[in-house]
């Protein structure tokens, strides 16, 4: 998972007089008695690299395509720097999209397909060459220019798709699941190569993917989507350590979900979740009525697994290893309590395996702080 | 390699044999020395001399040419806009009573092409001549271009078109710089389709040519009437060989552009990213 930035503190979400680039506001899109898009109102603003994560039909690459042009928009407005865009055609827009197929056109070279916008523009032939030089030289094919698209690897396709549609320099970039063709090693270089393009050449990026740890990745913010509505927009770190709802909890990585009645103390909760299991404490700000339903999620990352009861530990619990998943730098261990309740807990495997402890039906105690899990409304 | 057998030889023979017996004895009998079409009275290459100081015939192989130029450059432009309009439109009500329609002149009987289109030509006092013909065979070849065409527009990827609209073209832009390049060979075929339909169509022709035009077909047609010359087969061996030499070199063109896109692909995948 990708560390937010430490040195630069861009965050222009948080500042009220910051100007969005782009403004969703009451936007719905229907077709038919569908609803793709429900209501939905969003603040994109410059530089931003912002992802659009959701499970498939979702409507993440409907909003893109309203964004392009391609889809009309059913009620509500879309301003890009302050400008309604639903009356401007695609091939008005400052905005470009590079395709998830990359539609390169097969009967043009490198050459031609990143030089093919700026031709429509009319530019003069000298910046014309100039600016496809440095294209070719950004996205490193400066050896492949004269070649035709079926004529080099998938990879350098995929570079191909970016230079054309960074060429015109646009006020946005729409990148539509612009990875899902490439395999997982690849996949990683390519996502460090699009968040330095992006930070040279200052575009706002918006990506549709249903990779969350592609999204945590390059994004500098995510918006988790489900069924037309944004559950939450946030940083990748937010949206992992403070999940607004259990949707975007078990939407992004691996969490442990607990529901039961709260018992709200001064600055903790006590949470009822399970007969014969002690109350589990959660530090929290927020109110709760006594009794409230409610789900503790903890991501099995925060969760330690020792041998004997630790001493000093706010939530303890008794069970017994019932299945290990081995990943090579981590390990995954479900255990079950007494109860019948399964519990996963993670470990680093800091250690080579001969000197590890724990074993199929080995009885273990899980511990973690009262800090370490969130509480949400069900 | 396969073992000989007397069963697949025969059958070959056979086969080619029902294929190919009746154009044979054509061409051999193009090159009798005799008058009678029946009898073989030598070697002889005398019927093709006559056969091109023969102005009638030379005048109906002209007006076959004209019409089957004209009429499949303006059906391949027509059917080809239908296309594109029947794939892209997306659904509207009456899209299938317009898909349809566009498609009946293939399964209907030439016969009633033809008459109807007389009916009308002579309803609007239309003149019969070269003009109607190709106004006809425009009409029966289109809708073949149309159904080429859009079989290739159907595998075309939607994405090419957008992104070229995305890069700033209009949508006829988009269509000229992208999408006919790309679908340029179901073009070219649905074009070389419409003109040997043109080439071929008799009962058409018939219908609605008037007396100023005559077309190759038609004239064998009459000629033979009166009788088989052996001008005729002269004239049908020609005919042969044209439609031969342009079907060899139909497929060896397209060999080898398959030969050669195979070798760039080979080149492509020898250089190491």
């Amino acid at each position: 998972m990708a560390q937010p930035k430490p040195q630069t503190v861009f965050a222009p979400w948080t500042d009220p007089d910051a100007k969005p680039l782009i403004r969703f506001r009451n936007v719905t899109k229907r077709f038919g008695d569908f609803t793709a898009i429900d209501d939905l109102t969003l603040d994109i603003y410059e530089k931003e690299f912002f992802a659009l994560l959701g499970p498939s039909g979702c409507g993440k690459t409907t909003m893109m395509r309203m964004l392009a042009g391609f889809e009309s928009i059913t009620e509500g407005t879309i301003e890009l720097a302050g400008q309604d865009i639903a009356p401007v055609p695609p091939n008005k827009r400052a905005v470009n999209m590079m395709f998830q197929s990359y539609a390169l056109f097969p009967h043009l070279s490198v050459w031609d397909n990143i030089a093919f916008g700026l031709r429509r523009e009319g530019m003069e032939k000298d910046r014309m060459n100039t600016r496809v030089e440095e294209m070719l030289r950004l996205t490193r094919l400066e050896r492949f220019a004269k070649r035709k698209p079926h004529q080099i690897s998938g990879g350098q396709r995929q570079r191909v798709a970016l230079a054309r549609s960074l060429a015109k320099a646009p006020k946005l970039l729409l990148l539509d699941e612009p990875l899902g063709a490439l395999d997982a090693k690849l996949r990683q270089d390519t996502q460090f190569e699009l968040m330095d393009i992006q930070e040279k050449t200052g575009t706002t990026f918006v990506i549709v993917t249903h990779d969350q740890e592609e999204a945590m990745t390059v994004a500098s913010r995510v918006a988790v989507m489900d069924e037309g509505r944004l559950m939450q927009v946030d940083t990748p770190a937010e949206i992992y350590e403070q999940p607004a709802t259990t949707y975007v909890a078990d939407f992004i990585g691996d969490v442990n979900l607990m529901k039961g009645n709260a018992d709200p103390k001064e600055g903790f909760v006590l949470l009822d979740w399970a007969p014969n299991q002690p109350q589990i404490k959660a530090e929290t700000s927020k109110n709760f009525a006594a009794g409230q339903e409610l789900h503790y999620a903890i991501r099995p990352e925060k969760i330690a697994i020792t041998a004997e009861k630790p001493a000093e530990a706010p939530n303890a619990l008794q069970g017994k290893v019932l299945d290990i998943a081995y990943l090579g730098n981590i390990s995954t261990y479900h255990v079950e309590l007494p109860g019948g309740q399964i519990v996963k807990a993670q470990t680093a495997n800091t250690r080579r395996l001969a000197n590890r402890g724990f074993t199929w039906e080995d009885e273990v105690w899980l511990s973690w702080t009262a800090t370490a899990g969130v509480l949400l409304e069900s | 390699m396969r073992r000989f057998s007397w069963f697949n030889a025969t059958s070959l023979t056979l086969g080619f044999a029902f294929l190919y017996m009746p154009m044979i004895i054509l061409v051999i009998y193009s090159f009798n020395a005799s008058k009678l079409v029946t009898v073989w009275g030598g070697f002889s290459t005398r019927w093709y001399g006559t056969l091109i100081r023969n102005e009638a015939f030379l005048d109906a192989a002209w007006v076959t040419l004209q019409v089957g130029v004209v009429s499949s450059t303006v059906a391949t432009i027509l059917g080809t806009m239908a296309a594109q309009v029947m794939v892209r439109a997306g659904r509207f009500p009456g899209r299938t009573l317009f898909s349809g329609m566009i498609y009946a002149p293939l399964v209907m009987p030439e016969v009633i092409t033809g008459l109807s289109l007389l009916l009308l030509f002579i309803g609007i006092g239309l003149d019969r001549g070269i003009f109607t013909i190709i106004l006809a065979h425009t009409t029966f070849s289109m809708c073949y271009v149309s159904v080429v065409v859009s079989s290739r527009l159907v595998a075309f990827d939607r994405a090419l078109e957008e992104a070229a609209l995305d890069l700033g073209c209009t949508h006829f832009e988009a269509f000229r710089l992208v999408t006919l390049p790309i679908i340029a060979p179901a073009v070219i075929s649905g074009w070389l389709l419409a003109f040997t339909l043109s080439l071929d169509d008799l009962v058409i022709a018939s219908f609605t040519a008037g007396p100023s035009a005559t077309t190759l077909p038609m004239k064998i047609w009459s000629s033979v009437r009166l009788g088989v010359s052996p001008e005729i087969n002269a004239l049908s061996t020609l005919m042969i060989a044209v439609v031969t030499i342009g079907v060899v070199t139909a497929s060896l063109l397209s060999k080898r552009a398959s030969i050669r896109r195979q070798q760039e692909e080979r080149e492509a995948f020898q250089v190491t990213p």
